[in-house]
């Protein structure tokens, strides 16, 4: 049995439309819960329009729930991409293989230089991002992750799915994470934006966790890209996932990204309205859904939404992120997969972070934890 | 109004009761069947031990309408993982069903059940062919190991058999619970009716109870108190308890929601 199977139980539009009927007293039957053992028609009450008025109540237990479980901390990262270079061609992302723009995979001595940069502004849990192509695949992966392995204290990719023998070599290669987003879990919706190349194959992708269950990562990461259809059942599915994969994989821990649409190189497609406030829901209904799941904030929100809702629930946040491979070392925004909004330094958002009572955390793993030798100041330790 | 609850479904069998019952204890077969019929019970459990293996007339065994009843054969007493799988098969062969409840103490005194060789035995025993269903503590890990080794339920105490103390491992429970993907038969420990309809509306899935009927002034009618209340806590956890409270979020001076009206 895979996600698959319990996907092909539940239709979109159903969903969609059993979250339309969820009344205020579904809801506060979800709140009255205080964040114990809620199910997964609690997270639809949550999630649904009769949660709307109840919004700064959520805002307030999902703070304290999350003060509760990780403190006043906020994990900083940082994305390095590796190469733009996609054989897909999907509606929404700057990378698609028909859009004419400039391609670039960084070698080992540009992986390097972008490392320097990182490492110069104190990140230690860096992001590997790649798009998807054969030639820049699993051996190229793990020459990048043993290349910087004991140089940070985690390293997790974003790359294509995978098989899982691919994750088991890239394990090995001391992988501590793999984010793979199921961009949308609507059946109708996803052929639309998949248009070409390994993407299009919405099954594999489905059971991509699957395979990162099995193959022992330690920290899976799962996220709808929000805007391609119906947010709220969009949310309820990867509820869905989280929810079937704890149970199944519950040696590993799971994060939750909402990466809303954005503009990009490519042209302009429809998107379904998924604004602040019902990003601000989300994460709460989430919250309230799982204390244990990690919720990152993107730098794709503005300066003014981070600081603001990085307390309502969030654990983790990029800073000063490029999204073009090489981009941290040059200046050069051309083969950016998608604007970025918060432009601030990583040391700009950690005073920020300061100054509100939290505390930024570069470091929250180990090397060693993924089977090498520790990282710290004087180098490698023995193993 | 509906209040048929759903059925409880372990490897592929459908249970309508969810008070499964011991049969040690009781002052005579007779009362033991007396109250097992008054409780509604459909599961049974009798230690291995106690059974005559040899073909001869059998105080438990005897008295049961096994039409009526299925046997859940316990191996109540054995010390380690070897012994249970010895037991086991002489049970299957016995009472002639692969359903197994598996305990494992190794400790006479308190009966702890030793999770390691549970873990052990529970493998071994899948791999048999038995539908296990193992005693064990209230340990959410050694739950979820139980089930990726094939156990068909898990059985995690409430409290120290025998001590009719309640839920008094609610904490881990509720994680157990949470976590499972297989049936939560909550064992051991509870000594009320109240115990069994507050761990049944807390979505334990049934409960097993011996010490709480057999050892009461009237275990018929305790039976059929038990039996009240398992279908009182399964009914109230189906209906949706109603929020406990919806004002204790203190609402702050500076509302943390504020930014988002005003951009």
């Amino acid at each position: 049995m895979t996600f698959t199977d319990v996907w092909k139980q539940h239709d979109f539009a159903a969903v969609a439309a059993s979250i339309a009927r969820r009344t205020t007293a579904d809801v506060r039957r979800a709140l009255g819960k205080r964040g114990r053992g809620l199910t997964l028609d609690d997270l639809a009450a949550l999630l649904s329009p009769a949660a709307a008025p109840f919004l700064e109540e959520m805002a307030a237990l999902s703070h304290r729930l999350t003060v509760e479980r990780f403190g006043r901390t906020m994990q900083l990262y940082a994305p390095m991409y590796l190469t733009n270079v996609c054989a897909n061609i999907c509606s929404y992302c700057g990378f698609s293989a028909q859009n004419r723009i400039p391609r670039k995979a960084l070698n080992p001595a540009e992986i390097a230089t972008e490392a320097d940069a990182l490492a110069a502004h104190g990140f230690e849990h860096v992001l590997l991002v790649t798009g998807e192509s054969s030639r820049y695949g699993t051996a190229y992966l793990e020459a990048a992750l043993r290349q910087l392995r004991t140089r940070f204290a985690s390293l997790s990719v974003e790359v294509q799915p995978l098989d899982q023998a691919d994750y088991e070599q890239l394990v090995a290669a001391g992988l501590s994470s793999v984010l793979v987003y199921q961009e949308t879990y609507d059946a109708a919706t996803y052929p639309k934006h998949h248009l070409k190349g390994p993407k299009s194959d919405i099954v594999y992708r489905l059971d991509t966790p699957d395979r990162l269950g099995r193959a022992g990562v330690k920290k899976i990461g799962l996220g709808a890209l929000y805007g391609l259809s119906d947010w709220r059942a969009e949310a309820w599915f990867v509820g869905l996932h989280l929810d079937y994969l704890e149970r199944t994989y519950w040696r590993s821990r799971y994060s939750l990204s909402f990466p809303r649409l954005r503009p990009h190189e490519g042209g302009e497609i429809d998107v379904t309205p998924f604004g602040e406030r019902d990003l601000v829901q989300a994460v709460c209904a989430f919250r309230l859904f799982s204390q244990e799941v990690e919720l990152s904030l993107s730098t794709r929100e503005s300066p003014r939404f981070r600081d603001h809702a990085f307390r309502l629930g969030f654990t983790s946040m990029s800073a000063g992120s490029k999204t073009n491979p090489g981009g941290y070392a040059a200046d050069d925004e051309s083969l950016e997969q998608f604007a970025i909004s918060d432009e601030r330094s990583p040391a700009a958002v950690a005073a920020f972070l300061r100054a509100q009572g939290y505390e930024p955390v570069w470091k929250d793993w180990d090397a060693s934890y993924d089977g090498w030798g520790g990282v710290g100041p004087h180098g490698p330790s023995y193993r | 109004m509906n209040t048929t609850t759903h059925p409880l479904v372990i490897a592929g069998v459908e249970l309508r009761s969810r008070l499964f019952l011991g049969t040690g204890k009781y002052s005579s077969g007779a009362v033991m069947a007396e109250s097992l019929a008054a409780s509604g019970a459909e599961l049974v459990t009798m230690a291995l031990r106690r059974v005559r293996t040899d073909g001869a007339a059998d105080d438990i065994v005897d008295h049961l309408d096994t039409g009526r009843y299925r046997l859940l054969p316990n191996t109540s007493g054995v010390r380690d993982a070897r012994e249970a799988i010895l037991a086991a098969e002489l049970a299957r062969e016995a009472l002639d069903t692969n359903w197994l409840k598996l305990e494992i103490h190794p400790d006479p005194k308190y009966l702890m059940p030793d999770p390691l060789e549970t873990l052990a035995a529970t493998k071994e025993l899948v791999k048999r062919g038995f539908v296990v269903l193992p005693y064990c503590h209230a340990d959410p890990v050694l739950c979820k190991q139980l089930e990726e080794a094939g156990a068909a339920a898990v059985m995690p105490l409430a409290a120290p058999i025998g001590t009719n103390l309640g839920l008094e491992a609610r904490a881990f429970l509720e994680i157990i619970i949470d976590q499972a993907r297989v049936p939560v038969v909550i064992d051991a420990g509870l000594g009320a009716p109240s115990h069994a309809a507050a761990a049944l509306e807390m979505g334990a899935d049934a409960v097993l109870v011996n010490t709480a009927i057999a050892a009461a002034a009237d275990p018929v009618a305790m039976g059929a108190a038990f039996k009240l209340a398992v279908e009182a806590g399964r009914l109230g956890y189906e209906s949706g308890l109603a929020a406990r409270s919806t004002k204790s979020e203190a609402v702050a001076t500076s509302p943390l929601t504020a930014f988002l009206s005003s951009m």
